[in-house]
């Protein structure tokens, strides 16, 4: 900025100026779920920002104390509705871990099947929601028909849309389905092309770019230390996924590049989202293809004990949204002791005084998008 | 002692002042035939002749019959129809316009928009009856008095100069040789009554979006007069219809003027506060802008000024650019009143592509598009046009 | 302790030499790949997140986790390193009738909310921390919802 003649500063300052707090929430159109955001603005330019949340708080770690480890899958589910095949899995792996067994290796390319399509299936919701907060309602509409391909084939997988309670404690609830492997090839051979048409609808227009471009600066830093994790975190120039750097369930015999970018800003956050969906279609090709190597009758799931001997453990994973992390404190019962959820998008959201800082009023709803919120596993 | 006393049948009464319509010592509009007053003043003198002929029966000879289907009366009464007729109409239009949107938006994104009855037609009335059934909420701290009458006055400056709008040479309310400016003066207004309303809602999102209007405003205005001003300096009339026939003798202006029509268009998109330019009512950091606290019957009737004021800004397009009523080499045509509403319709069908193409901008950029895009453009589009003038090509 | 060699991408093993020569008061529990699992006094863990933080590159923390025990309660760090995927598991324990740490999130922002958190559902005071309130419960409650004692309803 150029110094202007007026000392406008200085002038404001004189006049004392009102800042006002605007208080967006919990129901109001950008929110995509219950929470509030309480922004201060000087005119329309935001100067402090505070989020606020638990209105959802249902004391999920609390809750898991009470029921067997089978009991919690479902509910492990509920954390997220948009990725709730990854909450299960995490859940699942991490009791594997305090187990100390190693599930067949059907079972894994499965998951990671069943993750990916997960994947695919928030970032559409994302980017459904961006193109909303941005005003742009053909977006979003395109993108919930892509997700609908997705649904169905969650329904195929385990014949839910949502809530699909798939994975199990020691491989997964059922064999793939006659023709999944089919289907889901054709369905993500059909999504890499229609993808492009919601990309050009995105790309092409300066208006979206120029709403993105260059709002809400994030240094690498910065970034690793405020906490902000997954595709934001990569948007800013951390080149770390875990899926690659701390591989789980065999995606370390998968071949994929974790795209980065050192932009930093909204608009980066967004490239990396895209590029993540077409990684994720090049992942399930390559799992489908070692499900079919494996043949028709691997196993797919192991017996295990009801009990699980006692220690602590943890486990992370790349959810859709960014690091989540299960620590289970068993105690040789066949209840969790302690069962605590690190939800990549809680610390996130408490990033959002360093990302809302300085930007317009209208660009609130633009770069909260890109944090992709999900309130379930926020307030657990 | 009255002239009725020798009249028996019901005929003599609807034919009593046979004389054509314009020979009426009260005619209103001048020496100019106006279609929507004939219709009228025909319905006046079938409907008064049969009330007077009806009261003639109970009570023979007296002067309320005659005064009926006299000049002054049947004047007036047949202004009353007229005022209904033309309204109907815009009415209509808007809701087809509605209808249109709703249609092709939903099969632009992929989904089939309305579906009940007529093609999805009826579900604006079924929208407008549940609107008008809703309570009539008023928020507790607001200032009463401002909230209504301002809310008032953007619907009714829509409504008014929705029916300024002439739909042919014969279908019109008046024919001021400034019409052009009236129209634009009035569509002009309806922001400020949007800034003062977002005071009196005392609600934040409605002060940010009553202040968004403003900027709005500011931003397209003078582009936008400089453009009709250009479009006048062509015709050498501010009168619509000199404009449109002016075009027909020689060419659609949005041949000459390119681009000023593109600009205009854009221009007419900010002034009837659609995508990508509503930041009044951006809904997605506002709730719904300056609109938050009105709920009910009277966020029905924004949201049809909204429309109103979207299909005076096709019109005005298609007045300036368009030719308005007029077909190259058949000129006025039998019906030039749907020949200038589809047109409407055509220009409102753009502004549905670009709303389905485009996002909404920000505050600043808006400013940034209307001083440094359009009013360079408009400026470009007068010096072309003056240069035309010069060469004698017009 | 900034004049001190910046280790980037340390090895388990380095970690594990580093701490214990650093600060002796550490324990090293375990070793896996990718996994470094250590017990620490309660006293030292800002002085050792520091350490972690700038000498050996820990630049996140993923969560701060608090365990009650019954008899003792537990605040768990999780740091991750970013240039190889390592991680620290921290465990301190707290004394019942001394629930008090040294807050991290001046090393790590991010820790900021996974203190609050733990504060309010178990009532680990966190010493210096920027804005110790309510985050997921009313501010009306006057308990610490997920310690034991706290039984839910219908779970007797």
């Amino acid at each position: 900025m150029t110094d202007s003649i007026v000392p406008v500063k200085e002038i404001e300052e004189k006049m004392e100026t009102d800042k006002m707090w605007i208080i967006m929430g919990p129901q109001h159109p950008f929110s995509h779920g219950l929470w509030t955001l309480k922004i201060k603005v000087d005119g329309e330019i935001v100067v402090d920002a505070d989020p606020i949340v638990g209105y959802l708080h249902r004391g999920w770690e609390k809750e898991t104390e009470n029921r067997t480890y089978p009991k919690i899958i479902p509910m492990a589910d509920r954390l997220c509705y948009a990725a709730s095949m990854t909450y299960t899995h995490l859940y699942c792996m991490t009791v594997e871990k305090a187990l100390g067994i190693d599930i067949p290796e059907k079972a894994k390319y499965i998951r990671i099947v069943a993750d990916e399509v997960c994947r695919i299936n928030s970032h559409l919701m994302w980017l459904a929601a961006v193109g909303t907060d941005l005003g742009n309602l053909t977006v979003f509409l395109w993108a919930m028909r892509e997700r609908e391909y997705f649904l169905d084939l969650n329904v195929k997988l385990c014949g839910a849309r949502m809530t699909t309670n798939y994975p199990r404690i020691g491989g997964v609830r059922n064999d793939l389905t006659e023709l999944f492997e089919r289907d889901v090839i054709r369905t993500v051979d059909r999504f890499e092309k229609a993808l492009w048409d919601i990309i050009a609808l995105m790309d092409d227009s300066s208006i979206i770019v120029s709403r993105m471009k260059g709002i809400s600066y994030i240094s690498r830093e910065q970034c690793a230390n405020i906490g902000m994790t997954g595709p934001a975190m990569r948007g800013c120039g951390v080149d770390f996924d875990i899926r690659r750097d701390d591989p789980y369930d065999n995606y370390d015999k998968v071949d994929f590049e974790v795209p980065v970018l050192t932009a930093g800003d909204s608009y980066a956050r967004y490239m990396i989202r895209i590029e993540e969906m077409f990684q994720s279609c090049d992942i399930i090709r390559q799992a489908v293809q070692k499900i079919q190597a494996l043949g028709k009758n691997a196993p797919y799931r192991i017996k295990t004990p009801t009990k699980v001997p006692a220690g602590t453990h943890f486990m992370r994973m790349e959810d859709p949204r960014g690091e989540s992390l299960m620590y289970l404190v068993s105690d040789g019962t066949d209840k969790p002791y302690r069962l605590k959820v690190r939800s990549p998008i809680f610390t996130n959201v408490s990033t959002s005084k360093v990302m809302c800082q300085g930007c317009r009023i209208a660009d609130v709803p633009a770069i909260l998008a890109q944090i992709d919120m999900c309130l379930g596993e926020t307030d657990r | 002692m009255s002239v009725v006393v020798e009249y028996t049948s019901i005929l003599d009464f609807i034919g009593f002042n046979s004389y054509s319509l314009m020979d009426n010592q009260y005619y209103p509009f001048l020496d100019e035939y106006n279609l929507p007053y004939a219709i009228s003043y025909g319905l006046w003198k079938i409907i008064g002749g049969t009330i007077a002929w009806l009261i003639n029966l109970i009570f023979p000879g007296n002067p309320v019959s005659e005064w009926l289907m006299g000049d002054g009366a049947s004047t007036l009464f047949a202004l009353i129809i007229f005022m209904l007729i033309i309204f109907i109409v815009v009415f209509v239009c808007t809701l087809i316009s509605l209808w249109m949107e709703r249609k092709c938006l939903g099969r632009m994104m992929d989904r089939r928009g309305t579906m009940i009855g007529m093609k999805g037609f009826l579900q604006c009335v079924a929208d407008g009856l549940k609107t008008f059934m809703k309570e009539n909420t008023i928020p507790g701290k607001v200032d009463r008095m401002t909230y209504m009458w301002t809310v008032s006055l953007v619907i009714g400056v829509s409504v008014l100069v929705a029916c300024m709008i002439p739909l042919s040479g014969r279908w019109f309310v008046v024919n001021y040789d400034t019409g052009l400016l009236i129209v634009m003066a009035f569509f002009a207004l309806a922001p400020f009554f949007i800034l003062v309303s977002g005071w009196a809602q005392n609600n934040k999102y409605s002060l940010v979006g009553g202040m968004r209007a403003a900027q709005l405003m500011i931003s397209y205005e003078v582009p936008m007069l400089i453009m009709i001003a250009t479009t006048a300096l062509l015709a050498g009339s501010f009168n619509i219809g000199d404009i449109v026939y002016a075009q027909n003798d020689n060419v659609w202006y949005f041949i000459p003027q390119i681009v000023g029509f593109i600009t205009f268009f854009f221009c007419a998109t900010a002034e009837s506060e659609r995508l990508p330019f509503d930041i009044a009512e951006a809904e997605a950091e506002l709730v719904e802008g300056w609109q938050t606290e009105y709920a009910g019957m009277k966020w029905g009737l924004i949201m049809l000024a909204d429309y109103f004021r979207g299909y005076v800004a096709c019109a005005m397009v298609t007045i300036m650019y368009l030719g308005g009523w007029t077909l190259p080499i058949i000129g006025d045509g039998p019906i030039p009143e749907i020949v200038f509403l589809l047109k409407t319709w055509f220009v409102f069908f753009l502004m549905i592509l670009v709303r389905a193409a485009l996002a909404r901008v920000r505050p600043d950029q808006i400013l940034n598009i209307g001083w440094k895009v359009f009013m360079p453009l408009s400026v470009v589009n007068l010096a072309i046009v003056l240069l035309l003038k010069v060469g004698g090509v017009f | 302790m900034d004049t001190e060699a910046v280790y980037q991408k340390p090895s388990e093993e380095e970690v594990k030499t580093l701490l214990t020569e650093k600060f002796p008061f550490i324990e090293v529990t375990g070793t896996e790949p990718r996994r470094v699992y250590a017990k620490l006094p309660k006293e030292n863990v800002l002085e050792v997140c520091k350490y972690i933080q700038h000498n050996l590159t820990f630049e996140h923390c993923s969560t701060v986790i608090g365990v009650d025990y019954v008899d003792h309660m537990t605040v768990v760090y999780h740091l991750s390193n970013y240039w190889n995927g390592l991680m620290i598991e921290l465990s301190a324990d707290l004394p019942l009738d001394d629930l008090h740490v040294e807050s991290v999130s001046g090393v790590w922002e991010g820790a900021n909310w996974h203190e609050r958190e733990t504060w309010e559902l178990f009532g680990i005071v966190f010493d210096n921390h920027p804005r110790l309130e309510r985050l997921l419960t009313p501010k009306t409650y006057e308990f610490f919802p997920f310690r034991k004692s706290y039984k839910l309803r219908g779970s007797e």
